[in-house]
């Protein structure tokens, strides 16, 4: 992150500030339009709809290793719990509608239940699933946030542990017995909120409407970061990150401050889960693996950590490119992803929020190059580039 | 007048890894009182401060702050941010202010008021704490900095800045490390003079190795001397300087400058 000297000139502010909402504009109303109006392939809008809810994984994992100075490398966990609550629900909705014409999951029929256990039946209600997309990442991220935080565990110790912790999870996911369809996951959704997912004729417009609750959701919590880092909560946090010790000395409960960003954090990633089922139509232990939460991260760190937009970029850039390379390059993307994340540590460390930032300069030089005379002038943009 | 002391330190010990920092030190800091703690490297200064403002528990001994004994709080069963709401702050030897902040945000982080996760979401800035943030800016001399971000001033400005930190959280007990380190000779003079006004309204423990600093603040005040992580003795500046003891272990090496 670069140290600059005085605050940037409202110009540079109210470009930003244009660029955004013309973006969110187009995400929002635009896209939808023109999807409706049959322009973009009802698999283009849900392959961006994954993209939105994968940009909420990366603003849950920049408030925490950007903004706070905690490298979670285990994000993906709170993601996967989100989907699978959300997904519980959406397994109730397909009624008996599914393999075996049963009114319960078909992985159910299939190890032998006749009855729902006890713990599936409020998932039949969408307020019920709601609730618990926030509140079991939310208490298991407070748990396990109060252990580690009150042990003063920090650094790469925090990070090792998160990590530790997503593995065990997807370990337990795997198993059968736990009843939530062990390796399979839940898939073949048929009904969110008894609009059909999968009608011909109707399905389209449910997927459109579950993108544009995508899109919106997005905006909310972008716009929730922004206010928070104007408040001195914001303060604290960045604070944390850059000196612990003089917070604590200063009479912060610093643990309190962790405790609230990371189950915040949990949350934000739980609901970007949440969304991400039924636009993907499945949700399996494998999205609790070592590797999504790793891949979130260098998606912060492409975008540019520490700034609210950069995550967003990151996320739906790589996963643009990774759609493509997968499918162009199937055995090069994880050597491409490694590599991407390599010249952006060592040539970017700002990310690509920072590119416009870093090229001022080199355009300035360009323009002015027919008068040698302003070349030599030490630049004051020149002095603010992070070392 | 109450001669209680405000800070009491008795018969405490620590022990790092079989290394004796502190042995059975006793120390009694009273009421507007500025005091100098003097000593040679590894006499145990910071961890001295480290004990008082919770980083380290004793081994034994007891630490109380307070200056009625019916009220006093317990130092060694209380942790790092409960000692500073108390009002007790420290100040480290290498500047520890939030590079990544304005001046104007390190004060706002530092100065006195609620300290926790609510009201930090919703609590604004009155115009008395404005007020007053200007008012410290001035004291420490960066009011034209107040937008630069802390990383980017010198050494001796971020000194400063974390002095006037320490004053936005109004501590009853202001625990300096070695302010003057870094500083040039015109900054370290006007430090001490700026410690000695603030001497009186607060209790002050000032870490030192600078002589001539030293000389300037002590005054007619009470001068420590830690020698191996127990007080070699105490007395006005002149008395210690000519204290045979004192010339052995710590004078008398002639390194009179900052090491």
């Amino acid at each position: 992150m670069s140290t600059e000297s005085l605050p940037r000139p409202p110009s540079a502010r109210r470009l930003e500030l244009t660029v955004i909402s013309a973006a969110a504009l187009f995400l929002i109303v635009g896209f939808p339009l023109l999807h409706a109006f049959g322009f973009v392939s009802t698999f283009t809008i849900s392959l961006w709809g994954k993209y939105l809810c994968y940009a909420l994984l990366a603003m849950s994992v920049n408030l925490l290793w950007g903004y706070t100075g905690l490298l979670s490398l285990g994000q993906a966990l709170f993601f996967a719990l989100g989907g699978y609550m959300h997904g519980m629900y959406l397994m109730r909705m397909i009624g008996d509608l599914g393999q075996y014409h049963k009114p319960i999951p078909d992985f159910l029929v299939f190890l032998g239940w006749t009855k729902l256990p006890a713990f599936w039946e409020p998932f039949s209600n969408f307020p019920f699933a709601l609730t618990m997309v926030f509140l079991l990442p939310g208490l298991i991220a407070y748990v396990f946030g109060y252990l580690a935080f009150r042990s003063r565990i920090r650094g790469v110790y925090f990070s090792i542990l998160t990590q530790a912790l997503t593995y065990a999870a997807s370990i337990l996911f795997f198993r059968n017995n736990l009843l939530l369809g062990g390796n399979n996951g839940f898939t073949d959704f048929k009904f969110i909120l008894g609009h059909s997912l999968v009608d011909r004729e109707t399905g389209p417009a449910t997927l459109r409407g579950l993108y544009i609750a995508t899109a919106l959701t997005l905006l909310a919590v972008y716009l929730l970061c922004r206010w928070l880092n104007g408040t001195k909560f914001g303060l604290v946090q960045q604070a944390i990150r850059d000196g612990e010790n003089r917070v604590l000395f200063s009479g912060y409960a610093t643990t309190h401050y962790k405790l609230f960003v990371f189950v915040l954090a949990a949350m934000i990633a739980a609901l970007g889960g949440a969304l991400f089922v039924p636009q993907a139509g499945i949700i399996n232990p494998e999205e609790m693996k070592a590797q999504n939460s790793l891949e979130a991260v260098v998606w912060v760190a492409v975008g540019g950590r520490g700034t609210l937009i950069g995550p967003i970029l990151g996320a739906i850039s790589i996963n643009l490119l990774k759609s493509w390379a997968s499918r162009a390059f199937p055995d090069l993307w994880l050597i491409m992803l490694g590599g991407l994340f390599i010249l952006v540590v060592l040539f970017l460390p700002g990310g690509l929020v920072s590119l416009p930032k870093r090229l001022a300069p080199l355009w300035k030089k360009l323009r002015a190059a027919p008068t040698p005379s302003s070349d030599s002038q030490p630049s004051t943009l020149n002095s603010q580039l992070p070392r | 007048m109450s001669y209680h002391p405000l800070l009491t330190v008795e018969d405490v010990s620590k022990t790092y890894d079989g290394f004796k920092a502190i042995t059975n030190l006793n120390f009694y800091l009273f009421q507007g009182e500025l005091r100098t703690v003097i000593g040679p490297n590894g006499a145990g200064k910071s961890t001295f401060f480290d004990l008082i403002t919770g980083r380290a528990k004793p081994d034994k001994g007891k630490i109380e702050f307070g200056a009625d004994p019916a009220a006093s709080h317990d130092l060694t069963e209380l942790n790092e941010y409960e000692i500073n709401r108390l009002g007790i702050g420290r100040k480290f030897q290498t500047p520890s202010v939030y590079v990544e902040h304005t001046v104007w945000n390190n004060l706002v982080l530092s100065l006195k008021g609620p300290r926790g996760v609510f009201a930090s979401l919703f609590r604004k800035l009155s115009s008395t704490d404005r007020d007053r943030l200007d008012e410290l800016l001035k004291l420490i001399r960066l009011s034209d900095k107040r937008d630069w971000n802390a990383g980017l001033l010198a050494h001796g400005e971020k000194q400063w800045l974390e002095i006037g930190m320490l004053l936005a959280q109004e501590p009853k007990v202001l625990l300096v490390d070695e302010p003057a380190a870094g500083m040039t000779d015109e900054e370290t003079h006007r430090t001490g003079e700026l410690l000695i006004e603030l001497s009186g309204k607060h209790s002050i423990v000032v870490v030192e190795h600078d002589m001539a600093f030293v000389k300037q603040i002590a005054r007619d005040n009470q001068v420590t001397v830690l020698h191996q992580g127990t007080v070699l003795c105490e007395g006005k500046f002149d008395e210690v300087q000519s204290n045979q003891k004192v010339r052995e272990v710590y004078l008398g090496r002639g390194k009179h400058g900052t090491r």
